[in-house]
């Protein structure tokens, strides 16, 4: 569409700085300082330019926006095919957005080896930003795989005192997830000769029980990355021993990336088999949602309560993008976004106290709102955000799920709704504890509360969780023309096979 | 195509080396110990004149009564362990010096071993194959050996002899079984025999049996591999390199033309086999691994792994899967020789060290080189968007196309496996605290300059596969007229 690859510019930009990082030298003061400066820099101009974006999206239009396409190994049928729908369109701004706030948040409690850790959460952002653009499904594994490396390196040399069981953990069972994909993709691959995605949307052909398998596959692998219950061991562990940021990004981003799996790639490639695995998902879910909202009642460790939050809100989305009507898949997506907002936003809030006490024990905490009133604004507004609270993000994507699941079937969305009543119960537990009540220990007498550059990060999340509660069109338009597109294929691709099964 | 008298020309490289090596060891004799230095620099130079004469001019044929043939397939694994084979002279000296056992016998050596290199993968003939096989372990035996005064160095050197030696039995029992039953030892001669029938005869696949596995010895394939832990890490590490590298390239070139070409009406039967070596390999090599400490025992079982991959590709069969495994091998190549100059820059107050525990805070004290043993490490286990993975992918794409879904799905979750320990290395490098005493700085040499090379190849294969998969096609396309 237009002459300037955008995407790619978007997408690699953060390499440069990268590069840029790299090749500082000089005193240790020095080079410390400047790879924090050019990492939030070219974060941020990655993220205004990935804002025109937003602007010169065409919301009418359901196919991809700003594709950019190239031969790149066309031995193996691959070519560099990138572009945008509504569906991709704010996991796109989303990347962009939450990296500067994680180079921001980590100013200061970053201090060791922070040049390498720039350079890792720029080459992060590079894969983030690609899978969510890829338009290949070589290119995407390639994007997703990648994403792997520079977070098992975050965990790892920047994590907590388990940080190398937890990076391992991450690494291997993400891995093992995903390989199973990536013969999938050489299915469709020996299917069709092209790995292109827009041609096996177009085109993909499977008899049943092909479809199943290579279902089977993709689920491996997104159901981890999602993650889903029973496969979710690796999440608390990973962002208990993460860093902060490295818990920002996973519960922002990374976790997405398995949501954003099932609609970009198992939903319209594979319509039969995800009829007839939906059952699957929807009973895995509920059991998410439910059994993860129990177990974070009773946890000790703040990080490991969000982060089993965490699965029981995925739970929710993948409820919603299976249910396959437009409020489902709209709700899913839209919680895919509140979550990644709001989830990141509460791991800040953890970090802020941490950095402060080193501790991570709810116990530890109590009474902050004494010292920290700004704080305690904050966290509350984010917890109620996770809670669903009309007004907040939060609200919108549950409420779209749940409509469209009582659509579709009323034992899962009452079940799910169920949950969220649990949810409801351990945020606020969780902010009580924590905030309210005397302020008795003597450790915390002395807590500053938060700086001018904590607002700086936590200010645009709260006003964009603020805006996506109260005026959520400016959301759900741009989404829509893509939505409306999935699911009427999804539905016709149905019919079809029904008419075909007839005699 | 050369035919006619004019055909001797086709073995110009393998002439020319030949001459260069006679030459420079009269040089050595003469001179004596001092002419160490310039012989090791000549046979280096010697190697990739060798390899440019491959292709100036490039030419097809077959020579010496078809004993000999000459194809795009050929001179591209020619090139391969010709490169593989002048790099590892030059990484050595710095090792040899300091075990005292720098002397001018040990290029002459490697090149000779080349030479058989070369031969064994132009054979066009059982007996060529076997004379060319012979030269090779020779040379290597004493290679392996070549540390006279280090009982581990013997050591490997005599168990690599004794099982060489059986291996190169089984292939000589092999071939004459094969002999008795199909009439000749040329390639065309087998290959017609089988076409016109004899290929039912059980005969024929007895030995083509043992022909197999006296090659699976040599590309250390399980379970013929029991040899490769011990002599990797007894030989002295740049031996290491060369074994992990060339005879390995040269030895599955042979497989693939044997297999590929006179013993194709055959494929039903030996795909099984290859099938079962690949999948025990890759899995043998993944468990097997893990718990290693020593870093050159690592990368046996590494090597045997990777061969399972490789012989994957082999297995199916197809164009695409001997492109796979050119693509693979040229990778595996980049990618040995950067670890093992890697390893061979592990120093610490002058002396070598090879356990993984003494890489602990690397990524502090030794920056560059700990990023390139990451990529290394990363490329190997095969994470995207490293050059490893479009090489296991192009194995990958040639299995499923030829319907081998199980080892397809059992290679992946091997490889799962197998990213394990490539990922602990990375871990002792860069989530472990500094060891007491930190390795030394390197100093600029060959193995430094190496281990940036292949790092910087492993950057670009990583980026554009394109070029060397047009090379691997090109390669492939002669055993498919």
């Amino acid at each position: 569409m237009t002459s300037w690859p955008i995407l790619s510019l978007v997408t690699f930009l953060p390499l440069v700085g990268a590069f840029f990082c790299l090749i500082v030298n000089g005193p240790k003061e020095a080079v410390e300082r400047n790879c924090r400066s050019i990492a939030l820099v070219t974060s941020g101009v990655t993220f205004l330019i990935s804002l025109i974006l937003w602007a010169r999206f065409d919301p009418t239009k359901a196919g991809f926006q700003f594709e950019e396409k190239l031969d790149w190994v066309p031995a193996l049928g691959i070519g560099y095919h990138m572009g945008i729908d509504g569906i991709s369109l704010f996991f796109v701004l989303l990347s962009t957005l939450l990296t500067p706030i994680c180079i921001l948040a980590s100013w200061e409690s970053v201090h060791v080896r922070v040049k390498e850790y720039m350079v890792a959460f720029l080459v992060l952002e590079t894969f983030m930003v690609g899978m969510f653009c890829a338009l290949d499904l070589a290119l995407f594994y390639v994007f997703f795989e990648g994403v792997l490396i520079p977070m098992f390196l975050i965990i790892g040399v920047w994590g907590g005192p388990r940080r190398v069981y937890a990076a391992f953990k991450f690494f291997l069972y993400t891995l093992l997830g995903s390989v199973l994909m990536l013969l999938a993709i050489i299915a469709i691959y020996w299917q069709l000769g092209t790995t292109d995605l827009v041609v096996a949307m177009e085109r993909l052909q499977l008899p049943f029980t092909w479809q199943c398998y290579l279902w089977l596959a993709f689920f491996a692998s997104f159901a981890v990355k999602v993650p889903m219950w029973p496969v979710h061991t690796w999440l608390p562990d990973a962002h208990v021993e993460a860093p902060t940021a490295g818990s920002v990004i996973l519960a922002g981003v990374l976790l997405k990336m398995g949501g954003y799996g099932f609609l970009r790639l198992s939903i319209p490639l594979l319509p039969e088999a995800t009829q007839y695995f939906a059952p699957l998902i929807f009973g895995l879910s509920v059991v998410a949602v439910i059994y993860t909202s129990l177990v974070a009642l009773v946890q000790e460790d703040m990080k490991k309560l969000i982060a089993y939050s965490s699965v029981a809100h995925m739970g929710l989305v993948t409820i919603g993008a299976f249910i396959l009507n437009i409020q489902g898949v709209q709700g899913s997506l839209f919680q895919m976004l509140s979550h990644g907002i709001v989830s990141a936003a509460l791991f800040l809030c953890v970090g802020v106290v941490y950095d402060r006490m080193h501790t991570r024990e709810i116990a530890a905490y109590g009474g902050l709102v004494h010292r920290m009133p700004r704080y305690a604004f904050t966290f509350m507004v984010f917890t109620l955000a996770s809670v669903g609270l009309p007004g907040l993000s939060g609200f919108v994507g549950e409420f779209l799920v749940l409509v469209g699941a009582f659509k579709a079937n009323t034992w899962v969305a009452t079940l799910a709704a169920t949950g969220l009543i649990l949810g409801a119960a351990y945020a606020l537990w969780l902010y009580r504890k924590i905030i309210f009540g005397e302020l008795t220990k003597d450790s915390l007498k002395g807590i500053v509360d938060m700086n001018r550059r904590e607002i700086v990060v936590f200010l645009p999340l709260l006003l964009l969780s603020l805006w996506m509660g109260i005026y959520p069109a400016s959301f759900l338009d741009p989404m829509a023309a893509s939505v409306d597109k999935l699911v009427g294929d999804y539905q016709a691709a149905i019919k079809l096979a029904r008419t075909a099964a007839l005699p | 195509m050369v035919v006619g008298l004019e055909s001797w020309t086709l073995a110009r490289p393998e002439l020319f080396l030949a001459a260069v090596t006679a030459l420079l060891l009269i040089y050595g004799v003469v001179r004596g110990e001092a002419s160490t230095a310039f012989v090791a620099v000549s046979t280096s130079a010697a190697l990739l004149v060798t390899a440019v004469l491959l292709f100036m001019p490039y030419r097809e044929g077959t020579a010496f009564a078809s004993l000999f043939i000459v194809d795009r397939l050929t001179t591209t694994m020619k090139a391969l362990v010709l490169v593989g084979a002048a790099v590892t002279v030059l990484m050595s000296r710095a090792y040899f010096e300091q075990a005292k056992a720098w002397r001018f016998e040990y290029p002459l050596l490697v090149a000779l071993a080349t030479l058989g290199m070369m031969l064994m993968i132009s054979a066009n003939d059982l007996m060529a194959l076997y004379v060319g096989l012979e030269l090779q372990s020779l040379a290597l035996y004493v290679v392996a050996a070549f540390q006279r005064d280090s009982i581990r160095s013997t050591e490997a050197g005599v168990k690599y002899f004794v099982l060489g030696s059986v291996a190169s039995g089984m292939l000589l029992f092999g071939a004459s079984l094969i002999y008795g039953f199909c009439g000749g030892t040329a390639f065309v001669e087998i290959s017609k025999a089988l076409i016109d029938g004899k290929g039912a005869e059980a005969g024929v696949i007895i030995g083509l049996v043992f022909v197999v596995a006296g090659l699976a010895f040599k590309v250390s394939a399980v379970p013929f591999h029991m040899w490769t832990p011990d002599v990797y890490e007894g030989a002295p590490t740049p031996v290491t390199a060369l074994f992990a590298v060339a005879p390995k390239i040269a030895a599955m070139s042979l497989l693939v033309s044997v297999l590929m070409g006179p013993f194709k009406p055959l494929f039903a039967q030996w795909q099984q086999i290859i099938v079962a070596a690949s999948v025990l390999s890759m899995a043998l090599g993944a468990f097997a691994a893990l718990r290693q400490q020593n870093i050159k025992r690592l990368m046996a079982y590494s090597s045997i792994g990777n061969v399972g991959y490789i012989l994957l590709g082999l297995a199916s069969g197809s164009e695409k899967g001997i492109q796979a495994v050119v693509f693979y091998l040229a990778i595996y190549l980049v990618m040995t020789l950067g670890v093992f100059a890697t390893i061979l820059l592990m120093k610490r107050r002058g002396v070598m060290v090879e356990g993984i525990g003494d890489l602990s805070g690397l990524a502090r004290s030794h920056p560059m080189m700990a990023f390139a043993l990451l990529l290394f490490m990363f490329s190997l286990a095969g994470i995207p968007p490293l050059a490893g993975f479009w090489g296991k992918l192009y194995i990958f794409m040639a299995a499923v196309e030829a319907k081998l879904y199980w080892p397809a799905v059992l290679g992946v979750l091997a490889s799962v496996v197998a990213s394990y320990y490539y990922l602990r290395i990375v871990k002792v490098m860069y989530f472990d605290e500094p060891a007491a005493e930190a390795l030394d700085q390197p100093v600029f040499g060959v193995n430094r300059v190496v281990a940036f090379a292949s790092a910087v190849l492993v950057a670009v294969f990583s980026l554009a596969p394109q070029p060397l998969s047009v090379v691997a096609a090109a390669a492939a396309k002669g055993l498919f007229p």
